[in-house]
Order: structure tokens, then sequence, then C-alpha cells
């Protein structure tokens, strides 16, 4: 078995033109690595969604990720406020984005949606003050 | 890999070459390695977008096409002029001086890219109405735009219009037309395409979408040009050949075959760099809400063909102001047509150039030894082994065709070492005498 492939990324905290780097980076890797075309996808769009949430929410931060022959494991983690009620985040449309974000075409409220719905198996964990971690997971096999 | 399979129009004048990396950097799929001095083009990644030819400043790097006398292996010639050949010439108002000039030239009839160009917009409009179709739906017309989709943006294939482009369809109409006409069997009947691109070179050759060409012969622009100057004065002004609006000839620039789509919420992109920005994010769907995607490979669409004589921008403004003289569309498909002439006959599939290994955990092995060989080089991109990055040249390492010692700052750091290790033996001198290791002991 090889070993995991291990990538780390920083996520700066207020520069909307460079998210999006990690994920494209993740992409590429993952191309050469021959995954099949869904498992790209559902990779560089769950990662770019928490990626831009870093930007918008979490102040930057770091992330990490892990490719494995059968999974693409990526942990998100931020040093930002914290989300206060998670299921209140989760649902589609609910943003606490600021209006000069949302004028940037961000804050629709689809953030954590969709890193749930392109990522297999999705795990937050938020302090209030502390900051957010964010654990997806997208099954290659 | 069966490099047979891989026909290019962008070759090599080994003498011009200076083995410099101006190509090598700007080659959208890293298809191009200095070895012993000279530039090698890696034919398997290759789109024929003919960014090379246009970066080369000893002009080493040169389009494949057709000479003038192609024309004499046909009884009947079919000249195919592209629209962007419509934006070359100055003070130019009627389209009918250049398509008589080509007769005079010696092709027996003319059929205007242009008008093919309408027909694939009506079809695509059609096509767009489809439910089943995923959106956006990207243009397939620019070759090298679909050969790049083909070997790195393999997510985007169902997005791409499944439909020949407007050169394929002029050269099936024109020469059925033309048997019909003449009697004469097909393979007397010559349909020669007026080109702006190499690329459209290799669509020829090495058709995507179907198992052959119908276009027999590819002339350049800038080869027709000097030949049509001279011959467009003799060309009476009552002359009536002209068969394309403003649709079809818009085709020649970029926005215009988006436009003839007639959909709102579109976008056009052009040259290579903004394709591949514009190609990466559809496929991280950062876009809602849009319709159609047109994408050329050359800045400012076909009028930025390396074959081309005018600068692109100029020939857009003279092809913008030659439409204004003509009707908006002149070419409709019947109402009843099912598009199957016009849909691709067999599927484009994914050509997995760019993976390391067919098996994931090679490729995975791979990878690690990649990403440690590229922990160790310096990170300057200096291209000087050969290669576009250090990291392009830590996977040429793992694929087995280069070794760290091309870096010629792993060299210099060898040397260094080397050097000092020099230093350290030349200073040498027998140790300290055994007596006053001796005398230590004690």
């Amino acid at each position: 078995m090889p070993e995991p492939i291990k990538m780390e990324y920083d996520v700066p905290g207020d520069d909307f033109t460079r998210a999006g780097a990690a994920s494209g980076d993740v992409k590429s890797v993952l191309k050469k690595l021959g995954l099949s075309s869904e498992a790209v996808r559902k990779v560089a769009i769950s990662m770019y969604e928490g990626e831009i949430n870093m930007v918008i929410h979490g102040g930057g931060g770091k992330i990490y990720v892990e490719i494995t022959p059968e999974a693409v494991r990526m942990s998100l983690v931020d040093h930002g406020p914290g989300i206060k009620d998670i299921s209140l985040a989760m649902q589609e449309g609910w943003s606490t984005a600021p209006e000069s974000v949302r004028n940037l075409g961000f804050g629709a409220g689809m953030g954590l949606p969709n890193m749930k719905k392109y990522s297999d198996h999705m795990e937050i964990h938020s302090v209030v003050g502390e900051g957010t971690t964010v654990d997806m997971t997208v099954q290659v096999i | 890999m069966d490099t047979t399979n891989f026909f290019h129009s962008v070759t090599l004048d080994r003498d011009k070459c200076h083995g410099c990396i101006n190509c090598v950097k700007r080659c959208p799929t890293e298809a191009i390695r200095v070895r012993n001095g000279k530039a090698v083009i890696i034919k398997e990644r290759c789109i024929d977008c003919g960014e090379c030819i246009r970066v080369c400043p000893h002009h080493a790097k040169q389009a494949l096409f057709d000479p003038l006398t192609v024309m004499d292996r046909f009884s009947y010639k079919i000249a195919l002029p592209a629209p962007a050949l419509y934006g070359q010439f100055n003070n130019l108002d009627d389209i009918d001086l250049i398509l008589g000039a080509l007769l005079r030239m010696g092709f027996d009839d003319v059929y205007e890219v242009a008008k093919a160009a309408e027909l694939v917009s009506d079809a695509t409009r059609r096509y767009m109405q489809r439910e089943d179709i995923p959106r956006p739906v990207i243009s397939s017309a620019c070759p090298a735009v679909l050969r790049l989709i083909r070997v790195r943006f393999p997510q985007l294939l169902p997005n791409v219009l499944p439909m020949h482009a407007p050169i394929e369809v002029a050269a099936r109409m024109a020469k059925k037309a033309a048997a019909q006409k003449t009697g004469l069997p097909m393979d007397q009947i010559g349909a020669i395409f007026i080109s702006p691109c190499p690329a459209k070179v290799t669509a020829v050759k090495m058709p995507l979408g179907a198992e052959k060409s119908w276009v027999d012969g590819v002339l350049a622009i800038r080869e027709v040009y000097p030949k049509l100057i001279s011959l467009m004065r003799e060309v009476p002004s009552s002359a009536e050949l002209a068969n394309a609006g403003r649709m079809g000839v818009g085709w020649g620039s970029s926005g215009g075959e988006a436009a003839a789509a007639l959909k709102e919420r579109f976008l056009a992109a052009d040259g290579i760099e903004n394709v591949i920005r514009v190609l990466e994010d559809l496929e991280d769907e950062k876009f809602y809400d849009l319709d159609f995607v047109e994408l050329n490979a050359c800045s400012g669409g076909c009028v930025g063909g390396v074959l081309n004589v005018e600068n692109p921008y100029v020939a857009k403004a003279k092809l913008k102001r030659i439409r204004k003289y003509r009707p908006v569309s002149c070419n409709h498909l019947p109402e009843d047509d099912d598009l199957s002439r016009l849909l691709w006959d067999e599927p484009v599939e994914y050509e997995p150039v760019m993976e390391l290994d067919a098996d994931i955990k090679v490729a995975m092995e791979k990878m690690n030894r990649m990403k440690e060989i590229e922990s160790r080089l310096y990170g300057m991109d200096c291209g000087s082994c050969g290669a576009p990055s250090c990291k392009a040249m830590a996977e040429d390492i793992v694929r087995g065709f280069s070794s760290e010692e091309a870096c010629i700052f792993k060299l210099r750091d060898e040397m260094r070492s080397l050097a000092s290790g020099l230093t350290r033996l030349s200073q040498f001198m027998p140790g300290p005498s055994i007596n006053s290791d001796v005398e230590q002991d004690k």
C-alpha cells in the first residue's frame, strides 16, 4: 500500500483573489493520480466552498489534505469567531456574510450545504470565540 | 502510448531553434522540453494551439499547411474561406470582392464557412432547447480548445457541444452540391479551406467527433492573401457571391458564435490562458446561470490565429465594418431537421495523457516521489533543465525522462561540495605526529 499523500495549505484571511488556490492545486494532483472525474469534481467543489468560507468568516487558516487510494480527506481549520448554531448554518440560504461580501457574489448561504452535498462525509467542530474545524471525506472507490 | 495517433501541425526547424525556453514556458499543456539544445514536442500532449509559434523569437516553430499546388490534385476545386479572411483587407466593404478573387485564383466555386456557421448556429439554438443536456453548453468549434478539454478537463466533456465545426459542415455541403452539379465522383472534388490557424490543419488530418474530415486541403490565409490583393482589382463590382449574414461572419472574432446562439446568459473567452481560467472555474461550478460558453484559444478569436496577416484587433474592427453591410442571417435549417447531419458521428473521449500511471497505487507512489524531489529543488522555475518549472521537472524525473543532475543549481551545489572537498584535501597534511599522540596517551 502506498504512503498517503499529504498536503498542507495556508489560506489567507483577507484575500478573495487567492481563495481557490489550494483547491486548484489539489485538483491538479488528483487529475495526475487518475481519479475519476466525479471524485475530482466532488473534492474541488467541496474544498473550494470551504476555502471561501475560511476567507469570509474564519479569518483564514490551514487546510490539511490526505489522499489514499480509497479516499480524499480534507481538514479545514480556522481560528475565527466560530459558528453559533450549526444546524441553522447548514440551512440553504442562511448566511451571516456582510453586505460587502454579498456584493462580490458570495454569501448566498450555500457554502456549508454544498460542502455537505459534495462530500461523502462531513463533520463540523466549532467553538464560539475559538474557531471552526470542518472535516470532509470524499470516497474515491 | 501509440504516438502514430498524434499528428501535429506544429513543427520545429531545428537549425533555427536556439534551445531557449520561451515556448517551453508558454505551452498550456506543458508539452515542450529542451533536449540536447533543441525544443522537443511531447506528441500526446500537444493540442496544436500555435502558442509556441507565436512566442518563438527565432521563428523556429512553424505551422504545417498545404502548398498552393494542393489545388492541382482536383478537377473541381471549392474554396472554403474562413470568416477571419474578411478581416484582413483595408477599406473593404464588400465580401464579393474577396470571393470573386478566389474564383480568379483558380477555384471553380466558393462556399463561405460563414454560411455553414449560420447553419451551425441554428442547430446550436435547437440543440440548446433540449432539457436533457448539462449546462452551460461549451462551444466545440475551436479545435485547440476541444483538444485542451480532452486532455485536461475531462469533467467538462459532457458539456461540450457535440456538433461538427462550420468548416466540416461547409466542406460536406459544398462537395455534395458540387457532385450533383458536375456529376464528378467525390474524389475529384476538392474542398480547400483558407485557414487562420494550424489547429484546423490537425482537425482535418485527425478529426475529433468524426472518422474522416470532408476537407481535402488547408491553405494559410497569409499565403493566399498576396494573391487575392492583386486579383481583387479585377473583380467586377456586379459580382454577387456572398451568401452569409452578420451572424456567420461574426464567428471570425471572439463573441460571434455566442451572440449567434441568441442566449442572453453567455460568456466568451479568448486567449489560451483566459480559456484555461474559465475552464477551471466551470469545473468548480463557480458560474451560475450560464447557458453558453464560447472559447477561443487565440486572443480575439479566429482573427488572432497565427496564419493571419493583420493584427487581431485591427482585423476585428475591419470585420465589424464589413458585417454592417450584410443582412442578419441568410441561412437556416429546414423546420423539421433532426440535426443528425450536424451532430458528431462519434463521441470525443478523455485522453489521460497527464496521468502519472493507470494504476492509482503506482500513481500515488510516483506523486509522493515527485513531491519529495520537488522539495529538494530550488523552486526557481528557471527552465535551464529544459522543463517549464521545477514541478514539471520533478514529474519528468518520476516519469523517467530527466534527472536531478539536469538542474544547474543542483549542479552548482555538487561543484561547491566537490570544491570544498578539494580544498580540504589540498590542505590535508599528515596528521599529528605519532610521537605527540604517544605523548598525549601518557
